[in-house]
């Protein structure tokens, strides 16, 4: 049964921080290149943009849940198996809903990159 | 992608790995504290290794936001993957820790991941557009220089 609670943790973590990543990358690509928001309008303009964004607040609220349900199951689940598994599950996560949700032109390449740094992820956290 | 975007890339990788690096190591001076006793947190942010490594958190954040404003989130996140073999590295060559035939074996396959992004563009719905405004740049860049030439 701890098992089973493990890696439904494991799954909450995965999708929470996929969560956020996605809907940040949603937010900041809405915003555009900021580099030359801030040259035209100035840094507060930016910071202004990137408040009053929507999807900018429910990114943070993701990565809160990824943090806290992180720091939960660490102080009693196994942690050679959390954060490794957590950390290298959502880059695959990542990538697959950056070509649905975000529709990034995921080519073979960028699978081969996302699957390899997961492997080794993986292996160097264990 | 030019110097500024490359600038931005090694400022999640390096702000992101010290920033873990700071905090773990302020950590070990707070010692461990159980879910019951999350209070006990606050005064560990008077910790001045803690308070550096959430200022270096805080630029990671800014930095991978700002890159996710030009940039796929699937040339990001494997692109700054290379932050753990920088941890890695730093704990075997600073820290003296011993690194396992496996973890080796892990920093290898990053690298490898790494390597077949950073040659792909960063942005693909864009690739033509921004092609073409890079064209138009370059070509206003060589008619200023034509201009300044003849002055």
């Amino acid at each position: 049964m701890k098992n089973f609670y493990t890696w439904a943790s494991i799954a909450v973590i995965v999708l929470a921080s996929t969560g956020g990543d996605v809907l940040l990358a949603k937010a900041m690509s809405k915003i555009g290149d900021v580099g030359l928001i801030r040259q035209e309008h100035g840094i507060f303009a930016v910071v202004r943009r990137v408040l009053s964004s929507g999807w900018f607040a429910l990114a943070i609220c993701c990565m809160a849940v990824a943090f806290f349900s992180l720091l939960f199951s660490l102080s009693w689940g196994d942690v050679s198996l959390v954060a490794p598994a957590a950390a290298s599950l959502t880059f695959v996560a990542n990538a697959l809903s950056a070509k649905w949700f975000l529709g990034e032109n995921v080519d073979r390449r960028r699978w081969i990159a996302a699957v390899f740094v997961a492997a080794g992820v993986a292996l160097l956290a264990h | 992608m030019n110097f500024r975007k490359y600038l931005v890339l090694l400022a999640i990788i390096v702000f992101g790995s010290f920033g873990d690096v700071l905090l773990s190591r302020g950590m070990r001076d707070v010692g461990q504290i159980s879910f019951k006793q999350i209070p006990h947190l606050i005064p560990a942010l008077a910790n001045p290794w803690i308070l550096i490594g959430i200022g270096c958190l805080l630029v990671f954040f800014t930095s991978y936001s700002t890159a996710l404003s030009w940039a796929d989130l699937t040339f990001v996140l494997p692109a700054t993957a290379i932050g753990y073999v920088v941890i890695a590295l730093l704990s075997h060559f600073w820290l003296h820790e011993q690194i396992s035939i496996q973890r080796w074996l892990g920093i290898l396959l990053i690298v490898i991941g790494v390597g077949f992004v950073a040659g792909g563009p960063h942005r693909s719905d864009q690739t033509v557009e921004a092609k073409g405004v890079e064209t138009i740049a370059n070509s206003s860049e060589l008619c200023s220089g034509a201009r300044e030439g003849r002055s």
